[in-house]
C-alpha cells in the first residue's frame, strides 16, 4: 500500500506568541509536527507495520520544516518530500494545489493528514486536496481499519460514533483520539538521516506560481486582549442573580 | 567553531525532553517520597534505545555519541534527579567497562542486554575504607582452580539491587598496591553474593543505592574483565567518562530549579508587585541562567572532545567540578527565591536542593576533581 501523509511544521503548542511589527516572531521558537498531523503519521506507520507498504511524508514550507519531516522519518516513515519554494507558499487554496500537484506524480492508495493545523486552524487543506484529486474524503476520524481496498473509519458525531466505509483511494483527516503517537526511537533517529528527502520547486512539479496565488490576504494580526481579573458575586442568592443579570446587560452587554 | 547541535542531536534532545516531561516528571515527587525505583521508566527508555546511546548497534546500543548521551542525561535529570543518577550510572559505570575493556565474548554476553535496557548496570568500587582513595581497596579475589573467589564489601553502589551482574574491583596482588587491583564480572545470583543495606539518603530517592556483601563468591576464571591487575587504570578511565554524565546531571537538576524559580518569581507578589520586579531576585535568576549556560557548554565540550578521540580528562573534571558546584548554588538560591514555600515539599525546589548535593560527591568529590585538574595543569 502506498500511503501519503501531508504534514505541516507548526509552533510548539507551549510557545508564547510574540507579535513584532505585525508579524509573528519566530525567534527562539521550538517547532513541532502539527499535533493532528502527528496522529496521521502514526496511523500511516501503524498500517505499514501491520500490512506492509510505503509511507511518504510531504510538507510545503520553509527549509526549517525539514526537521519535522526528519522526525516523521525517525518515527518510521520511509521517504520525505519538502516543497520549500517560497513562490509556492500561500493560503489553503495555494497549498492544496501544490500538494495535489505532488500527489499526482505518484499514485497513493491512502492520503492522511491532520484535520487542521493548530496555527491557522482553517481545517480546509485536507478536503480541498481531496477535491483537487477527485477522490472521496472523510474528516476528523478517531478510528481506522484497512481491509483490502476498503477503509472503515470511526468519527465522533455529537457525542455518538459514526462508522463510515469507503474504497481507496481515499483521503482521511485525523482527529485527537485516533492513536497515541510514538516517540521516535534512537535507532529511528539515527536511520532518519539516511532516508531520502526530496526537495521540490515550482518547476519540478510543473506549476506556474502566478496561477495559484493566494485567494485571501492577511490584513492584520494581533493578540487577544489580556484577560481581566474575574468577579465573584457575593450576598444572598437572589441578590446575586439580580446583580448578574444587571452586569450581563450593562457591563458585558451580552443580553 | 560551531555551537549548533547536529540534526540528530537536536532530535534526540527533543524526544528525550518530551519523553521525560510526559513519562518521568509527573511521578518524580512521589518517587522521592516512596523511594520507588522507576523500573517501568527504564523499560520504556530501553525500547527507545536510550539505555545504550553511546554504544554501537552490534553491542545493543544506538550508535549515538557522547554529546547525545549528555543531552539525554540532562533532560532525564531535569525531570527527576534520582532517575537521572541511575541512568547515568547505568551507562557510564555499568555498561562502559564492558565496552572499553571487555573481550568480544564479554561484550556480546553482558553489554548487549545492558545496552538494550533489559537489566540495570552497576559498578562497585567504593568500600568502607576506600572512597576517594580507591587504591585502598580491601576486597580480595583469589584464584582457586578454574575460579576466582571474592570476599569483601562494597558500599554506596548505584543500581546494585536491580542489577543482574555487577563489575567490582578487588585486590589480586597486594604487593603491587594500586597496580594489583583487577575488575571482575559478578552475577548477582552467585551464592555468597548479598545485597546488604539499601541506604536511606538525603535525596535522589528514586535511585537505588545499596551495599554489596561478598562471602566466598565463586566466579569462573573468564569473568575477569580485561587484563589482570589493570583494574585501577580501568576505573580511572571509566570515571573520566562518568564525570561528563554527572556534570550533565547537575545541569539538568539546576535547570529544573531555575525554571521553577523563574516561573515562581513572576507569579509571587509581595509589596504590590511580582518579586521578579525586585533587582535582588532578578540578579539571582541572571546568575543562575549564566552558570547553567556555562556549565552546559563545558559539559558538551568535554563530551565533544571524547567523541573526537581527543584527551578529555581535564575538561571532564572541570565540567563536573563547575557544574556540580554551580548547581548546588542554583538549588540553594532557588529555595531562597521561593522563601518559606521553597522549604516545603509541596514545591519541587525542596527536592532539587536535596538531590543536587550528590553531584559534588559521586564519581570523585570536588576536592578530588581539583586534584585531577591540578595534576593535569602541572601544578602538583
Ligand atoms: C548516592 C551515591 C551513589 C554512589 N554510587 C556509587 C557507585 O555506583 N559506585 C561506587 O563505586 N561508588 C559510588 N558512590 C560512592 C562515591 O563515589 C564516594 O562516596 C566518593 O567517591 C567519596 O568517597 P567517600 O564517601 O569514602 O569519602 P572520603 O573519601 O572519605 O572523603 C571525605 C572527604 O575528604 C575529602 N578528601 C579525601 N581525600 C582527599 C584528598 N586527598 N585531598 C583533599 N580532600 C580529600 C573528600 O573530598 C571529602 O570531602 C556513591 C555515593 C553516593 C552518595
Amino acid at each position: 500500500m502506498n500511503i501519503l501523509v501531508c504534514l505541516k511544521q507548526t509552533f510548539d503548542t507551549e510557545e508564547k506568541i510574540v507579535i513584532e511589527n505585525g508579524e509573528i516572531s519566530e525567534d527562539g521558537v521550538e517547532f513541532v509536527i502539527n499535533p493532528y498531523d502527528e496522529y496521521a503519521v502514526e496511523e500511516a506507520i501503524k498500517i505499514k507495520e501491520e500490512q506492509g507498504g510505503e509511507v511518504t511524508v510531504l510538507s510545503v514550507g520553509p527549509s526549517r520544516a525539514e526537521s519535522a519531516l526528519r522526525t516523521a522519518l525517525a518515527m518510521g516513515a520511509d521517504k520525505a518530500i519538502l516543497v520549500d519554494d517560497e513562490s509556492l507558499f500561500g493560503d489553503e487554496y495555494t497549498i492544496s494545489k501544490v500538494l495535489a500537484a505532488v500527489a499526482k506524480r505518484d499514485s497513493y492508495d491512502l492520503i492522511l493528514g491532520g484535520y487542521m493545523a493548530v496555527d491557522d486552524g482553517s481545517a480546509q487543506v485536507g478536503p480541498r486536496l481531496a477535491e483537487e484529486l477527485d477522490i472521496p474524503h472523510i474528516s476528523t476520524i478517531t478510528g481506522l481499519e484497512v481491509n483490502g481496498d476498503k477503509v472503515k473509519v470511526e468519527k465522533d458525531v455529537e457525542g455518538d460514533t459514526e462508522i463510515i466505509e469507503a474504497s481507496m483511494p481515499v483521503l482521511l483527516t485525523a482527529q485527537q483520539g485516533l492513536n497515541e503517537p510514538r516517540y521516535p526511537s534512537l535507532p529511528g533517529i539515527m536511520k532518519a538521516k539516511k532516508k531520502p528527502l526530496e526537495r521540490l520547486t515550482a518547476g519540478d512539479i510543473g506549476i506556474n506560481p502566478d496561477e495559484i496565488k493566494a485567494k485571501t490576504e492577511v490584513l492584520d494580526q494581533f493578540l487577544p486582549p489580556k484577560k481581566e481579573a474575574g468577579k465573584i458575586l457575593e450576598g444572598e442568592l437572589d441578590d446575586q442573580v439580580k446583580e448578574l443579570v444587571q452586569l450581563l446587560r450593562n457591563e458585558a452587554k451580552v443580553i | 567553531m560551531n555551537f549548533e547541535l547536529t540534526q540528530e542531536q537536536d532530535m534526540i534532545r527533543k524526544m528525550v525532553r518530551e519523553f521525560a516531561e510526559a513519562e518521568i516528571a509527573p511521578k518524580a515527587a512521589e518517587r522521592d517520597r516512596t523511594g520507588e525505583f522507576p523500573q517501568d521508566v527504564f523499560h520504556k527508555m530501553g525500547e527507545l534505545g536510550l539505555m545504550g546511546i553511546p554504544f554501537p548497534e552490534e553491542y545493543g546500543g544506538s550508535g549515538g555519541d557522547t554529546v547525545s548521551y549528555a543531552i539525554a542525561v540532562e533532560e532525564v535529570s531535569r525531570a527527576c534527579g534520582g532517575t537521572g543518577l541511575s541512568y547515568a550510572a547505568h551507562i557510564s559505570l555499568g555498561c562502559s567497562p564492558f565496552y572499553y575493556f571487555g573481550t568480544e565474548e564479554q561484550k556480546k554476553k553482558y553489554l548487549i542486554p545492558l545496552a538494550q535496557g533489559k537489566s540495570m548496570g552497576a559498578f562497585g568500587l567504593t568500600e568502607p575504607n576506600a572512597g576517594s582513595d580507591a587504591g585502598g581497596t580491601q576486597t580480595t579475589a583469589v584464584e582457586d582452580g578454574d575460579e576466582w573467589v571474592l570476599n569483601g564489601t562494597k558500599i554506596f553502589i548505584t543500581n546494585a539491587a536491580y542489577a543482574e551482574v555487577v563489575v567490582v574491583t578487588a585486590v589480586t596482588d597486594k604487593s603491587r598496591g594500586s597496580r594489583g587491583i583487577s575488575s571482575f564480572i559478578v552475577p548477582t545470583s552467585s551464592p555468597g553474593f548479598k545485597i546488604g543495606t539499601i541506604y536511606d539518603k538525603l535525596g535522589l530517592n528514586a535511585s537505588n543505592t545499596a551495599e554489596i556483601i561478598m562471602e566466598d563468591v565463586r566466579i569462573p576464571k573468564e569473568n575477569i574483565l580485561g587484563k589482570l591487575n589493570e583494574g585501577y587504570k580501568q576505573f580511572l578511565i571509566t570515571l573520566d567518562g562518568g564525570r561528563i554524565s554527572i556534570a550533565a546531571m547537575a545541569v539538568g537538576i539546576a535547570r529544573a530549579a531555575y525554571e521553577a524559580s523563574l516561573q515562581y518569581a513572576k507569579e509571587r507578589r509581595q509589596f504590590g508587585q511580582s518579586i521578579s520586579k525586585f533587582q535582588a531576585i532578578q540578579f539571582k535568576l541572571a546568575d543562575m541562567a549564566t552558570h547553567i549556560e556555562l556549565a552546559r557548554n563545558m559539559t558538551l565540550k568535554a563530551a565533544w572532545l571524547k567523541d573526537q578521540g581527543k584527551p578529555f580528562k581535564k575538561e571532564a573534571a572541570m565540567a563536573k567540578l563547575f557544574a556540580s558546584e554551580m548547581a548546588t548554588r542554583v538549588c540553594d538560591q532557588a529555595v531562597q527565591i521561593h522563601g518559606g514555600y521553597g522549604y516545603m515539599k509541596e514545591y519541587p525546589v525542596e527536592r532539587h536542593y536535596r538531590d543536587i548535593k550528590l553531584c559534588e560527591i559521586g564519581e570523585g568529590t570536588s576536592e578530588v576533581q581539583r586534584l585531577v585538574i591540578a595534576r593535569e595543569i602541572g601544578a602538583s
